[in-house]
């Protein structure tokens, strides 16, 4: 019995101490508030500096309502632990962050902790912001601190027990995050170190390209992997990228720099707000990122490479300026699925996807689709139900939303068509569920614009509860 | 292929591919000639109708589909001697120049005002944001809907869709 209680007494020490020990971790003192900040005293250099680099990290499109003034924040963050509102992060002193210091705001990317010692949730991509220099983020803080004041409070965070307790985001971080700057490869060139410190950084392209644990944190062994984002799939931008036509550097500069390419087809969901903001940026920055991603993304096997050949072989010898054959397919019998998918092909998606108008126009041919040749079909049943809203004020591309038309047996015939003609994968399964589940908002859909978040409406295209 | 389409209220039996757009089927086979092609991509809005209350563009859109569904388009809004209120708004606010836009500007119109008679310019830009005018009546047209919006409201009950064209 003696021995029992001491090894019990044992056990709580270690125990106390494991939690005293936790606790100077997690514990984060509050930083002191600072007087209203000037907008003077910042160099008018450095906030441009900043411009652009929050161009980078899309700062604006979690801290921005559609429609509403830009980082006023309260954007709703759907995650699977519950929601969570982003924060106002204009320099109004009462609910913003115009008390913050400099120091606060540097604490705040490098660790994810607010001003006054409150962990962030991971939500805000610390976990990559924490690579980003000292000299950026201080031009990062001179532009947040010169942006209009917007009095506003988001809505409190809809997080359940235990998810609500910040203090186990300590516990988060000591699993999951490597606090620290970023380390150059010396084995790499100086373009590919830039394109790395950006990408990795405040470009968190991992944030969304990668795939999450179930404690929300990414999974290192599958960098680059592909995940989702607001309702989207974000292709694996690694080895295992599903784009018919491989990329290679070239080919992502040019995307991310117009937003489209001929190979490829045009930027949407999430990614257009991406390619809309890096406008911005240098060509040599989009280029360093660009060689950075192809680089990981490895050079196809030969294989894979002359299948891409063959593809666009076939695809620009069909591509004549002559009528459109859409019928091949369409004198299948009409009454089986295959029959209706043909039938609703030749009708509504020929006309531009078997044109001849080359992109950001025309449509792009399915072959070369990366929607209609990756694993999973979400991003292609969006496009089909509520189709790519159209830039204010200039020309882009534009695709008409068929959610009106299409019932959800005819979206899922026409994609299974889709499908068995232009790719080699196999079927979708359960293609009717996801469309009803996508058509009903069960699965939230952002649908946007390209051309900056804070003047696209709300709900361009999404029929009633695909937002809430 | 057999389809039977209900138009404006009526039923049409037309024997076409069903893979033929709707816009041709109206035009072509119906004589409707109100909605018009435009751009044939789904662009430009010109071939706007209204399918079972939403605007739909007709170009695009394989007659296939249609079977069971009820179409609305511009000629059901009214007559020459009777035109609706959205007609007779564009009329009264002069909202036409070359006029080849403005059936598929009063379909999307109408989709909207069917689901909200009293539009912001915000919500109508949006609702029409596909609909293109090469004239440049944007403003008209604006003021137009507006107009429509009260003339459905003093009318005090929201427009059928079943007078026959």
């Amino acid at each position: 019995m003696r021995v029992l209680m001491r090894v019990a007494a044992g056990v709580l020490i270690l125990l106390l101490i494991a939690a005293v020990g936790f606790f100077a971790l997690a514990w984060k003192g509050e930083i002191e508030p600072v007087a209203a900040v000037d907008r003077a005293q910042f160099d008018q250099e450095l906030i441009e500096q900043g411009a652009r680099l929050a161009a980078v990290g899309n700062c604006i499109a979690c801290h921005t309502v559609p429609g509403q003034p830009a980082f006023a924040g309260g954007l709703a963050l759907p995650t699977p632990f519950g929601t969570i509102y982003s924060t106002n992060i204009t320099p109004d002193p009462e609910t913003g962050i115009g008390k913050w210091s400099e120091e606060a705001f540097q604490r705040a990317m490098r660790e994810g902790v607010d001003r006054e010692g409150n962990h962030l949730y991971p939500a805000f991509p610390y976990d990559h912001y924490t690579r980003v220099t000292d000299e950026d983020n201080r031009a990062l803080y001179a532009f947040l601190m010169t942006r209009q004041p917007v009095n506003s409070t988001a809505p409190e965070n809809e997080l359940p027990f235990p998810y609500n307790m910040r203090m186990i985001l300590a516990g988060w971080k000591l699993l999951f995050f490597e606090e620290g700057a970023y380390h150059p490869d010396t084995a790499q060139s100086e373009e590919w170190n830039r394109g790395a410190y950006l990408a990795e950084g405040l470009g968190h392209c991992g944030a969304c390209h990668s795939p999450r644990n179930r404690f929300g944190a990414i999974d290192p062994e599958r960098h680059f992997g592909g995940g989702e984002a607001e309702g989207w799939q974000a292709y694996a931008i690694n080895t295992e990228s599903p784009a018919p036509i491989p990329w290679d550097q070239e080919s992502l500069a040019f995307y991310l720099r117009q937003g489209w390419h001929e190979h490829h087809g045009v930027s949407r969901g999430p990614m257009a707000e991406v390619t809309g903001n890096l406008g911005l940026l240098p060509d040599s920055d989009i280029a360093a990122i660009a060689t950075y991603v192809a680089s990981v993304m490895g050079e196809p096997d030969a294989e894979r490479q002359a299948r891409a050949e063959a593809l666009l072989a076939e695809v620009s010898q069909s591509q004549s300026p002559a009528l459109v054959d859409a019928a091949p397919a369409a004198a299948a019998q009409p009454g089986s699925a295959q029959g209706d998918g043909a039938a609703i092909y030749a009708g509504a998606c020929a006309g531009c996807h078997d044109g001849s108008r080359p992109q950001p126009f025309g449509g792009l041919p399915f072959s070369l689709s990366t929607a209609v040749n990756a694993p999973n079909p979400q991003n292609i049943v969006n496009v089909v139900l509520y189709g790519l809203p159209p830039a204010d004020g200039e020309a882009t591309s534009v695709m008409p939303a068929f959610g009106g038309v299409l019932n959800d047996e005819q979206v899922a015939d026409l994609l299974a068509y889709m499908r068995e003609r232009f790719s080699d994968a196999p079927a979708w399964e359960n293609l009717v569920e996801l469309v009803a589940r996508t058509r009903s908002g069960e699965h939230k859909v952002a649908i946007r614009p390209s051309d900056g978040i804070e003047r696209g409406p709300e709900n361009v295209g999404a029929s009633g509860g695909a937002e809430d | 292929m057999a389809i039977s389409l209900n138009v404006n209220g009526e039923t049409h039996e037309v024997d076409v591919d069903p893979a033929t757009p709707l816009l041709y089927v109206l035009r072509n086979d119906l004589q409707l000639n109100g909605a018009k092609f435009g751009c044939g991509l789904g662009q430009c809005g010109a071939c706007t109708v209204v399918v079972d209350g939403e605007a739909v563009l007709s170009c695009v859109t394989p007659v296939s589909l249609m079977e069971g569904r009820e179409i609305t388009t511009v000629e059901g809004l009214g007559t020459i001697e009777e035109p609706g209120p959205l007609q007779a708004a564009f009329i009264e606010q002069q909202a036409a120049q070359c006029g080849y836009c403005i059936p598929g500007m009063m379909m999307t119109a109408h989709a909207l005002l069917r689901k909200n008679a009293q539009p912001s310019d915000q919500e109508i830009r949006d609702a029409l944001m596909t609909n293109l005018c090469r004239c440049g009546t944007h403003m008209r047209i604006l003021a137009a809907i507006r107009r429509a919006g009260e003339l459905m409201q003093q009318a005090g009950a929201p427009q059928t869709d079943r007078r026959a064209g």
